[in-house]
């Protein structure tokens, strides 16, 4: 059919003395077309120790320039056995559309349950972090629009900051974040937590200079960091303040801190 | 006839249409207000300048000086505000000088929507103009398309509904002078507060038949948290790979010098 | 003549172009995808010490034309909670007709429903699980591509008995606050209600006569200004002790005083 269409779209020289049809419908006729999508500003951050990990993410739910609440969670435990999420041992950060986000959650959340169940332990955080990967493979034509970082302890005790883009690459890292504010905040923490372009004074000349060596952080100096960022996000992003939500995931439990940002 | 350049016009068309972006213009999402009281009028501004959502400025001045007696608050496209009033002022001027009398606010307001008008919106300014002249209290808003509308409170900007809502609740006839401030400073703070384009401080300009009264930063309620730590580096943590000296008896070999007094205005850092 | 049969007895190209069959969209997904036809404008709900209050006007509009002015937006589900429905009406009724049904199988499925010795509703959804519920079911129509075209607030009890308040809109965004607002109201009622509940332990404070006080204040500046609004509307408390929804509240006490000061548009003194 296509092959006899003089539609000059399709195929074939075309003598028409119109122009080409329109394809869809000129341009601002629709006045509403459907998007599934929308960004709800906000920010993430996560930085992993020796023996912990701390996510955090500010509070504030945008949508355009008006903010829809000051005080929504973006940093979730996941895989309790209870709906208070008490025994959890991991924790989740979505940022980006946040229905997405939270459904993102909920399918972890219910995953590490089921496992829990059924194998009488809670789930590892490198398998964990393969599942979240798969789940949003899944949606790879229609993909959750979230970024999403989860955070533990791995086997050997040690913390674990996994991130992930929107359809499901993922790496381990020291320290990352995400969502609004990334681009402002991530230089500070390459810096500060691994200490890029730091170099130990005297140590010699040019090209020769010994870079500063990395340590483990404190999880004082991380709590540290962590609310200087996002005070310097707060100065400079409009989609990010109000509150400051931090998990600190270590041995003995996950443990929340509520921090006030500014709230223009 | 003096004016825009449109010399390149036609190659940034061409640009545009190959995909190239338009570059983004810094806008004042802004929150800006006016009232009037017996004997005078305040009009208030917030401060923040954006570009997209990153904060340009964090304390810009969008209370724009006309003439002695007429002041204009500017939200939109910042050059916009800033070369419109400016070219107003510029104009009022002369036309002060020639006929020898105070300028007037309707004039300014008439220069404003016909210079406006004639760029067909293309000139993004929505201004807020007050003033006191020998024929009494004025209070206009002008719009970019050339618009102008006389009522006795005034909003404009991304929070005008938010500062709308203030003047709605608890406006009354017969304001004060002092009650027509903290009105104009809570509906400025109602948008610094709910509207995201607008934040930072509260910028208040009262005029009357005898002066005008700036007061920049009337209220402040966002000062910066301090850091937790201080992050001066050590001497010598930056690797120096290159390094040649240029002594200053040397300078005027490269450009020609000429010392200027040091002002007194030092950028807001960390310590 | 042309040769090829497909073209028989159509409008020569060459004369007349290329025949437009866009709109048949013969090829591509089912397009489910609407837009809204009858609105309503803006919903606003506020926290209190023993409850919510929350209020909508009574118009339903047909673009910019007013066209009926006694619909109501605010219904009581299963005698413990309040929804407000913003956006596409037929969407409003439809949620409607599926809530009814929901909350009768509902109470016959709570065992609790015929004691009358329980505060009524009891064992049936309370207003978290309500909004959890219609926040999965607007985020799987959404995920179709079928979205239904509101933004709801839902008011009510949670289960420890505190007040609830939480909005979602018609991709599944779900949130909560102590004061909220659709529509043209999240812009110009959210401010005034935030001076007064900016947080939880603020909306704590207010009593009954408070809150309601200032909803009635919203709604008028919302009559000021929303082009799409009426002075009529409906009016919702829910506490412990039940559902009050009044829907045929006036709006009272407008100022319009100031008009007649007002002298044209700019040089006009006459």
């Amino acid at each position: 059919m296509a092959m006899f269409s003089q539609n000059p779209l399709m195929n074939g020289p075309n003598y028409s003395f119109n122009e080409a049809p329109r394809v869809n419908a000129p341009e601002g006729a629709r006045q509403h077309r459907f998007d599934p999508y929308t960004d709800n500003g906000g920010s993430t951050l996560a930085i992993a120790g020796a023996d912990f990990a701390i996510m955090a993410g500010d509070t504030r739910l945008t949508s355009g320039y008006s903010i829809n609440s000051r005080y929504h969670p973006k940093v979730f435990k996941i895989g309790g056995t209870t709906a208070d999420q008490k025994d959890a041992t991991l924790v989740l950060s979505v940022v980006g559309f946040m229905a997405d986000g939270e459904a993102l959650k909920e399918k972890l959340d219910s995953i590490c349950k089921m496992y829990r169940y059924r194998h009488g332990k809670a789930m590892s955080v490198e398998a964990c972090a393969r599942r979240l990967s798969i789940i949003l493979y899944q949606k790879r034509f229609f993909p959750y629009y979230a970024y999403a970082i989860l955070g533990g302890l791995d086997e050997q005790g040690k913390g674990a900051v996994y991130s992930y883009d929107p359809v499901g690459s993922y790496e381990r890292e020291q320290c990352r974040a995400g969502g609004a504010a990334a681009s402002l905040i991530m230089p500070f923490l390459d810096n500060q937590v691994n200490f890029k372009n730091q170099y130990e004074p005297g140590s010699g000349e040019g090209h020769a200079l010994q870079e500063r060596e990395r340590r483990p952080l404190t999880r004082a100096e991380v709590e540290i960091l962590v609310k200087d960022a996002f005070d310097g996000a707060v100065e400079r992003h409009i989609e990010v303040g109000d509150g400051l939500q931090m998990m600190v995931v270590t041995a003995t439990g996950i443990e929340e801190i509520y921090l006030p940002l500014k709230k223009d | 006839m003096p004016g825009f350049d449109f010399s390149n016009y036609n190659r940034n068309a061409a640009l545009h249409a190959r995909g190239v972006p338009l570059p983004k213009a810094t806008s004042t999402g802004t929150t800006i207000v006016g009232c009037i009281f017996d004997g005078g009028v305040v009009i208030a501004a917030d401060t923040r300048a954006t570009s997209g959502p990153i904060v340009a400025d964090k304390n810009c001045e969008k209370l724009h000086y006309i003439a002695p007696n007429i002041w204009c608050a500017g939200a939109g496209t910042a050059a916009d505000t800033e070369f419109t009033t400016a070219l107003i002022s510029s104009q009022l001027e002369l036309h002060a000088l020639s006929t020898g009398r105070k300028p007037r606010v309707v004039t300014c307001m008439t220069l404003l929507k016909q210079h406006l008008f004639r760029y067909q919106g293309h000139i993004g300014a929505y201004l807020v103009v007050a003033g006191v002249d020998p024929t009494g209290t004025h209070l206009f808003t002008v719009h970019a398309h050339g618009s102008t509308d006389k009522l006795p409170y005034v909003t404009m900007g991304s929070g005008s509904l938010a500062a709308m809502s203030v003047f709605e609740t608890q406006w009354r006839g017969n304001l004060t002078r002092d009650e027509a401030v903290a009105l104009c400073s809570d509906a400025i703070k109602a948008g610094i507060f709910n509207d995201l384009g607008s934040g930072s401080n509260v910028d208040v300009a009262v005029i009357t038949a005898e002066k005008t009264t700036l007061m920049r930063n009337y209220i402040r309620p966002n000062e910066r948290v301090p850091k937790l730590q201080s992050y001066v580096f050590r001497r010598g943590t930056t690797a120096v790979l290159n390094e040649k000296v240029i002594r200053k008896e040397e300078l005027g070999n490269f450009i020609t010098v000429q010392e200027v007094p040091v002002a007194e205005d030092k950028m807001e850092v960390d310590t | 003549m042309d040769h090829r049969p497909q073209n028989w007895g159509r409008p020569r190209d060459d004369v007349y172009g290329a025949y437009d069959g866009s709109y048949l969209q013969s090829s591509g997904p089912k397009q489910a995808t609407q837009s809204p036809i009858v609105t309503g404008t803006s919903v606003i709900a506020l926290k209190f010490k023993d409850g919510v209050v929350m209020a909508a006007d009574n118009l339903a509009s047909y673009g910019s034309l007013a066209r009926f002015t006694d619909v109501p937006r605010l219904r009581s589900f299963a005698e413990t909670s309040v929804i407000g429905f913003g956006g596409d009406v037929s969407d409003m009724q439809y949620l409607n007709r599926h809530l009814t049904d929901l909350s009768i199988d509902e109470a016959y499925a709570a065992p609790s429903s015929t004691d009358t010795t329980t505060s009524p509703g009891a064992g049936t959804l309370n207003a978290a699980n309500l909004h959890k519920y219609l926040q999965k079911l607007l985020y799987s129509r959404r995920n179709n591509f079928d979205p239904l075209w509101n933004q709801i607030l839902v008011a009510g009890l949670d289960s420890s008995e505190a007040p609830f308040l939480a909005s979602v809109d018609m991709r599944g965004t779900a949130f909560t606050s102590p004061s909220l607002a659709t529509g043209f109201g999240a812009a110009l009622a959210q401010p005034i209600m935030r001076r007064y509940a900016e947080t939880d332990e603020q909306a704590a404070q207010l009593s009954r006569e408070e809150a309601v006080k200032i909803i009635k204040e919203c709604m008028k500046v919302l009559y000021y200004r929303d082009a799409r609004s009426l002075d009529k509307y409906s009016l919702a408390v829910v506490t412990k002790a039940g559902v009050e929804i009044s829907e045929d509240e006036q709006l009272e006490q407008q100022s319009w005083a100031f008009a007649e000061r007002i002298k044209g548009y700019g040089t006009q003194t006459v």
